[in-house]
């Protein structure tokens, strides 16, 4: 099993066992105490401060003060349509690599195909999932840019003209059609051991009574699967909606999505008013935080339904 | 069962058409360079680049420090959660997916205005300074992965038991960790560092914000600029993912094959 398969998502962790007695800070603990700190150091000055900071600086006016007009800021028609097409990409992307993955490992693990088959797929989305930002912008420029490999042959052979046709892979579809390469195989890595945790004493109860496959996927499969499908696709979403390297190698600035729009504010500070990059950075924060606790809150549904 | 199999065959067809056709687009591209035919000079071109190498040297200086600092901070954390501190475990969890939560570009952003040359720890002051601080934004974007690999890694020991003979026979904690429990568990450290390394050699977001002159910033620079070179950069990438993640595949097997134990 390969690290990036032990992914548990948000919240995931178990319950930890009840302590026996209380912790207290003692002499004899300080060991335990200087091997945590620099972990809790790091956690505070890296993850939690930069956060707080941020969020701080959104309600801080130039002057130092306190304002709500960084926030009302975001309600300009370019920042709101640059969230939303972020919003856009990042679900259908989510959406499509969830179900796509999800397809891909059942009919790897469960579809009695060649041995080598699964522990090749396997290997390969570890690879995938890990090719993304401006590599992976470079190889789709190569296939369906419009001097792509596909592209010319679909013109050449097919004389099917894509670009003519309305593709274009500096869009919402050329976007989502990239982010999948890295979304199926990150589904596919972390749906694995769930699928494999199916017992194939279920699907045989199933047969004996008369259930066709479809159905032993739609009344049994899917609905075990179903509080890992929802942590996926949260986070599969998080993952597509913090992404800049690809976007940006493959459109610079002009694609309007939130993270192209805050690494400009970012490079531009000097220039402009920090406080809005600060709403920016909190809003992205605030839409991601929203995926979750949507996630938590069908999840607690879910486990509740499945007891 | 016949059908289901087709079916699965069908499924893994297009996936795989899906999957292999940019690798393939890519080659063919960065292989068309010369009007003549297919050549090698794309990638001669950038191997030979001066500046290709310095970039990834640099690059790979900077994963080899962030696993270093990763592995630091998380092994100690790590085995005293297991060890003695269960409760803290939820907590710890949850921070360890913070990164997963709060988006890179927001974090790094957090992290010029906090440590700003006007601030009270001026990091982007100096290089030095900056690469600091591109070291621990890669900590924390590896940090899920890293956590998990060694998490994983110590459930496979049985900590409690090493721990108490270590301490039957006078090791220090710091012995204990270092000479005990570390090459216990390597094989999982290594694992998440080969992650790591993938995940940072090519990262862009941070380094071209914290204007370091890493091998994601060149690879953006090439791609801005030339026409084929950027494939074959593709390509090259493709292969050091495949090698990072080849190199976990082989240290699988020389894990302990405990390893589906849950508690």
């Amino acid at each position: 099993m390969s690290p990036n398969n032990a992914i548990s998502v948000a919240g995931a962790g178990q319950p930890a066992p009840a302590a026996r007695t209380a912790w207290r800070f003692s002499w004899s603990n300080l060991g335990e105490v200087l091997g945590i700190a620099p972990f809790i150091i790091f956690a505070i000055m890296f993850l939690l401060l930069p956060t707080i900071y941020l969020v701080a600086a959104a309600f801080t006016s130039k002057a130092g003060g306190f304002t709500f007009d960084n926030i009302v800021g975001l309600g300009e028609p370019l920042i709101i349509s640059s969230f939303w097409l972020s919003i856009r990409i990042s679900a259908a992307s989510a959406a499509i690599g969830a179900i796509a993955g999800l397809i891909i490992a059942m009919a790897v693990i469960r579809g009695n195909l060649p041995g080598p088959i699964r522990s090749l797929v396997l290997t390969f989305s570890g690879v995938a999932s890990n090719f993304a930002g401006i590599p992976l912008a470079f190889a789709f420029l190569s296939t369906v840019g419009r001097l792509g490999l596909v592209t010319i042959i679909l013109k050449t052979v097919f004389g099917f003209d894509i670009y003519r046709s309305g593709f274009n892979l500096l869009s919402f579809w050329g976007l989502t059609l990239t982010y999948c390469y890295f979304q199926v195989p990150l589904m596919i890595l972390i749906i694995a051991p769930a699928i494999d945790g199916l017992k194939k004493e279920w699907s045989e109860a199933a047969a004996t009574l008369g259930a066709k496959p479809w159905q032993f996927w739609t009344n049994i499969g899917i609905p075990v699967l179903w509080p890992n499908l929802l942590g996926t696709l949260s986070l599969l979403f998080a993952n597509a909606f913090g992404a800049v390297a690809t976007a940006y190698a493959l459109t610079g600035m002009s694609l309007n999505i939130v993270t192209i729009q805050l690494y400009a504010q970012i490079r531009g500070d000097a220039l402009q008013n920090p406080g809005l990059g600060a709403a920016l950075a909190l809003g992205m924060v605030a839409v991601a935080g929203l995926a979750n606790v949507i996630y938590l809150v069908v999840r607690a549904r879910a486990e509740r339904w499945l007891k | 069962m016949k059908r289901n199999r087709i079916w699965a065959w069908i499924v893994f067809l297009i996936g795989a058409a899906y999957f292999l056709l940019p690798l393939v687009a890519t080659l063919d591209f960065a292989l068309r360079i010369r009007r003549t035919g297919y050549t090698l000079d794309a990638f001669t071109s950038v191997l030979t680049d001066p500046r290709f190498q310095a970039t990834f040297g640099y690059s790979l200086i900077i994963g080899l420090c962030t696993i270093v600092a990763g592995v630091v901070i998380v092994v100690p954390a790590a085995y005293f959660v297991r060890l003695r501190l269960p409760q803290l475990r939820p907590f710890i969890e949850f921070l360890t997916l913070v990164p997963l939560i709060i988006p890179a570009i927001v974090l790094v952003f957090g992290y010029i205005r906090l440590y700003n040359t006007s601030s009270i720890l001026p990091l982007t002051g100096s290089a030095l300074g900056t690469d600091a601080l591109l070291i621990f934004a890669y900590v924390a974007l590896a940090l899920p992965y890293l956590y998990r690999a060694i998490d994983t890694g110590l459930r496979t020991i049985d900590v409690a038991t090493l721990t108490e003979a270590a301490t039957i026979l006078g090791a220090s904690q710091i012995t204990i960790i270092t000479k005990v429990i570390f090459p216990n568990i390597i094989v999982a450290v290594l694992s998440g560092a080969f992650l790591t390394l993938a995940i940072v050699v090519g990262e862009f977001t941070i380094a071209s914000l914290l204007n370091r002159p890493a091998f994601g910033v060149y690879m953006q620079n090439v791609g801005a600029n030339r026409a084929f070179e950027p494939a074959a950069l593709a390509i090259i990438s493709f292969v050091i993912t495949w090698g990072a993640m080849g190199m976990i595949q082989l240290l699988a097997r020389f894990a302990p094959r405990t390893a589906a134990r849950t508690d």
